[in-house]
């Protein structure tokens, strides 16, 4: 279960925290260098991306936490049910740059590779060809109106792939297993490619981790 | 094609006229493509609804809707925007050229400084794209300070007094996550004199 990854912290991580025996969320190390996705996405923005982006949802998402246990522990219902926007916010926040730092890869260690096995039969199926869905999603990116995220997912239900957005940071939820998400929110891109956001787009399929997507789907099933 | 075409409102002032606190560089991309393309799929969207409703095409103008109110809204907000914002060296920069104003957001916050501070945090709050307006209640004549998501515009009972853009790309060439910095400087750059103007019902209806 992959998303359980960034509920455990190192060892060492764990040492660092403070006396609050609380479970603390911590921001996950990247599986390679910021500029090592160049030039589909620039160090720079990777730096940014993760480093105060990403670590702001975490650190957010510890101080709602924290609240969020006072309320429970006062039995303010009231005082939960207003923390929610704050925790799916920066839980989710957390939850997709997580997602989304493992699928991606440099080119030369898969990233681009093309998917095989199980999911690449599916994508097939449903689709007709990789390239087919990459132009499916690329429209539904461009479609997003404000920011937000598109995925691949997998319906629990029917076992059917899907292309599906989601608004700012609202995870994938429910009946739905993320397989694939593009973040398109300004600052995963605007560095580099201002309003061009469809070469963005286009650019970051050289990056993708196809395993990481059929690891999910394997998981998944 | 009878229905008017909407067409981007020159800048009332130069690209670099709002340096240090927004850069050139911004307001040129800001201005010249993002406004742009909001105007541009504004025109596409408008004519495919006149087209529907020529040919009694009811879902046709009901699917049409959101992308009027994306891109309607996003001509709307930034014309507002850019009237508002003014040169940091300009009288109409100046809180002295919102005496009314003024004295009603004294009233309601305290001070300017505390207006400010409400204003701000108002603004960091918000959760993805959208904007920050100061706003005033037709009815009921309260000031009040809200956010609309997206491209959203500010309609019904409120009529926008100021608002600023809380998008990404707003700030992100000049401050990147730093939003509260962008913020902090834009007190530098409204424009009060149409602040007033709005406030006091003076300048009417908005143009596009
Ligand atoms: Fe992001
Ligand atoms: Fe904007």
């Amino acid at each position: 279960m992959s998303l359980l990854r960034i509920a455990r912290p190192t060892i060492a991580r764990r040492s660092l925290l403070t006396s609050s025996i609380r479970y603390k969320h911590t921001l996950p190390d990247l599986p390679y260098d910021y500029a090592a996705l160049e030039p589909a996405i620039s160090g720079k923005i990777m730096e940014l991306h993760h480093s105060k982006h990403h670590q702001t949802y975490v650190s957010s998402l510890n101080d709602a936490e924290e609240k969020y246990a006072s309320a429970v522990s006062a039995n303010d219902v009231q005082g939960q049910i207003s923390l929610q926007p704050l925790l799916k916010f920066h839980g989710g926040g957390h939850i997709n740059h997580t997602l989304f730092w493992q699928n991606l890869a440099p080119k030369g260690s898969g990233g681009g590779e093309p998917p095989s096995g199980g999911l690449a039969g599916a994508i097939n199926n449903t689709y007709g060809s990789v390239e087919d869905l990459k132009k499916k999603m690329n429209a539904s990116l461009a479609g997003i109106q404000g920011s937000g995220w598109s995925w691949l997912v997998k319906d629990k239900d029917t076992g059917a792939l899907q292309v599906i957005t989601m608004p700012n940071q609202d995870p994938v939820v429910g009946k739905y297993v993320p397989l694939l998400g593009i973040d398109a929110w300004e600052h995963a891109y605007y560095l580099q490619y201002q309003n061009r956001k469809a070469e963005y787009f286009s650019a970051i399929w050289d990056v993708i981790n196809w395993k990481a997507a059929e690891a999910r789907y394997k998981a998944a099933a | 094609m009878a229905q008017a075409k909407f067409t981007l409102p020159a800048l009332p002032y130069a690209y670099d006229a709002l340096e240090p606190y927004i850069s050139g560089q911004i307001m040129q991309i800001h201005h010249s493509k993002h406004h742009q393309t909001y105007v541009n799929n504004l025109n596409a969207a408008t004519a495919n609804h006149v087209k529907a409703l020529q040919e009694n095409d009811v879902r046709a103008q009901i699917n049409l809707q959101q992308a009027i109110k994306f891109n309607g809204g996003g001509h709307i907000n930034h014309s507002l925007f850019w009237a508002n914002l003014a040169p940091a060296n300009t009288s109409q920069a100046k809180p002295e050229s919102a005496p009314k104003l003024m004295e009603a957001i004294t009233a309601k916050y305290g001070s300017y400084g505390g207006f400010k501070n409400e204003f701000k945090g108002v603004l960091l709050g918000l959760q993805g794209s959208g904007w920050g307006w100061l706003v005033k209640n037709k009815k009921t004549e309260q000031l009040d300070i809200v956010i609309t998501k997206d491209q959203d515009p500010v309609v019904g009972d409120l009529a926008p007094i100021f608002g600023v853009d809380m998008w990404e790309h707003a700030y992100y060439l000049q401050y990147f996550n730093d939003k509260a910095s962008y913020v902090n400087g834009i007190w530098n750059i409204i424009n009060w004199d149409t602040a007033e103007g709005r406030f006091l019902g003076r300048s009417g209806a908005l143009k596009l």
